[in-house]
């Protein structure tokens, strides 16, 4: 569990989180969602400690983050798994040796079990026949499986993912999307997401928070969040046309 | 005040890369992996430049000593001194700062924009060391490259001298002889192993701190040649003043 406590973040001037508090749960998909510039790349930066909050505080399972030393700190990213929005593959390593890289950095296991538990994972996130292959030479899809192949190999505890299924089709990102669901649920991991697919919203966020210019706007779920009063939420949500027809549907089904 | 705070920013990153070793396992196959791009990779360019700049030397000295009472041995003197103190150890280090320090550039900038070097951070790895580390290592064996540039410098002149008809071979290979100072190719391989620490290091810090796109890692790589030369030039002088003057 994550537990966070008022934080805020500037830059210079700029003052970018304003006192967001919030909890994400073990076991769930938790999502942040908001417009570009919102602040949700400095919120999820600072939830795994590459940016520091100049006020509050940030719990990972009761520790709080700013009174850790820096090996604790070490120890704590170590169980941390994160798949970036361009995946962040190491371009000049294969697959598997992408995926092998954490257990190689940070583990004394031995080369055949290393190997078994690259198979083991490349296996659960569908990726059974490009363990040799570069980045270079598999599709987006294939590679996002790859960057959460390489977030869960070392078992985390928790798992961030910067809109994992931006620049995918619709089929492929909600594959990604339901993985990363699975894999949460199968590993019992705190899972936070952030998006801004509607998509993504609908099929797995059981706690969802919406973030505008810095604050937290809304918290809740996917099924709250049709059914909120909130402005700037309900701008967010129907900016699409479809999600305009599907509601413009709703109402008249009520009347 | 910008450049102040720069200079600043590149002793803290050369401080951060001697923190928080990476694993020794891995870190010895990165360390192979560097000596074969940045040093075996820049031979050809070493020995094809080192070449024609000892010839070259050779045709200047040799077309410039038109008094003949000068014996044409000191050709050969000119062309050691030239090659040993001057040629070899700085003008391939400029080479050098154009092949190696625009890849190093631009590879640690490319390993930025697409966010490697933060998956890196976020694994509690310290990509500093994991990056710069190993190519400093690596550029340890520089000397021996420059070393090689000294003797195919000399080659290449006396080839010059000898196949152009500017002096015979035994007054040119007496020239190598005269007046010969040990201590001047110590001082080549002391400046050397102070341009290889600069070429490490330097195109690292213009690689690692870039921010932008595409469009910027080009930038910092045009940027990273500029300043490493400079540097190298400053501290060829320094150097000199230091140990010879």
């Amino acid at each position: 569990m994550i537990e966070v406590e008022n934080i805020h973040k500037s830059f210079g001037e700029t003052h970018i989180l304003k006192g967001i508090s919030t909890s994400f749960e073990q076991g769930k998909t938790n999502l942040v969602i908001g417009q570009s510039g919102s602040g949700k790349t400095v919120f999820l930066k600072c939830l795994l400690g590459l940016f520091e909050p100049e006020e509050g505080n940030i719990c990972y399972s009761g520790k709080v983050y700013a009174d850790l030393t820096r090996d604790e700190r070490r120890d704590l990213r170590q169980d941390m798994g994160m798949v970036f929005q361009g995946s962040a593959l190491f371009d000049s390593m294969t697959v598997e040796e992408n995926v092998r890289f954490p257990l190689e950095m940070f583990t004394k296991k031995d080369k055949q079990e290393m190997q078994e538990r690259v198979d083991t994972v490349l296996q659960r996130v569908n990726l059974v026949d490009a363990h040799k292959k570069y980045p270079s030479e598999i599709s987006g899809g294939m590679k996002k499986r790859v960057a959460i192949a390489r977030a869960i190999v070392m078992n985390p505890t928790y798992l961030f993912c910067d809109e994992p299924n931006s620049g995918l089709d619709p089929k492929t990102a909600i594959l990604i999307d339901n993985l990363i669901q699975e894999i949460t649920r199968e590993f019992n991991i705190t899972t936070v997401i952030n998006t801004h697919d509607m998509n993504s919203v609908m099929e797995i966020g059981e706690k969802i928070i919406f973030l505008k210019d810095g604050f937290k706007e809304w918290e809740g779920t996917n099924k709250e969040i049709f059914k909120t009063d909130n402005e700037a939420v309900t701008n967010f949500v129907y900016s699409s046309e479809l999600f305009k027809k599907v509601r413009q549907m709703y109402i008249e089904e009520r009347n | 005040m910008k450049y102040i705070a720069a200079i600043g920013k590149y002793f803290i990153m050369v401080w951060e890369v001697f923190k928080k070793p990476t694993k020794w396992s891995m870190m010895r196959s990165l360390i192979f992996k560097e000596i074969d791009e940045l040093i075996y990779g820049s031979m050809g360019i070493i020995i094809f430049i080192s070449f024609f700049i000892g010839g070259v030397v050779t045709i200047q000295t040799a077309l410039n000593l038109t008094n003949p009472f000068i014996p044409k041995s000191l050709i050969g003197f000119a062309t050691r001194q030239s090659v040993i103190l001057e040629f070899a150890p700085t003008f391939t280090s400029i080479i050098m700062v154009g092949k190696v320090g625009s890849y190093i550039t631009s590879s640690i900038g490319t390993m930025r924009v697409t966010e490697q070097i933060d998956a890196l951070e976020v694994m509690g790895v310290n990509s500093l060391n994991y990056l710069v580390f190993p190519k400093i290592i690596a550029m340890l064996f520089y000397p021996f490259a420059v070393a090689i540039a000294m003797y195919i410098g000399v080659l290449g002149g006396w080839i010059a001298a000898v196949f152009g008809n500017y002096a015979p071979s035994g007054d040119f290979i007496q020239g190598l002889q005269i007046d010969f100072i040990p201590f001047h190719v110590t001082y080549a391989f002391i400046k050397t192993l102070v341009f290889a620490f600069i070429i490490a290091t330097m195109p690292s810090y213009f690689g690692y701190y870039m921010k932008g796109g595409a469009l910027e890692v080009g930038k910092a790589a045009t940027t990273s040649f500029v300043w490493t030369s400079v540097v190298i030039i400053i501290l060829n002088y320094v150097l000199t003043q230091l140990l010879l003057g």
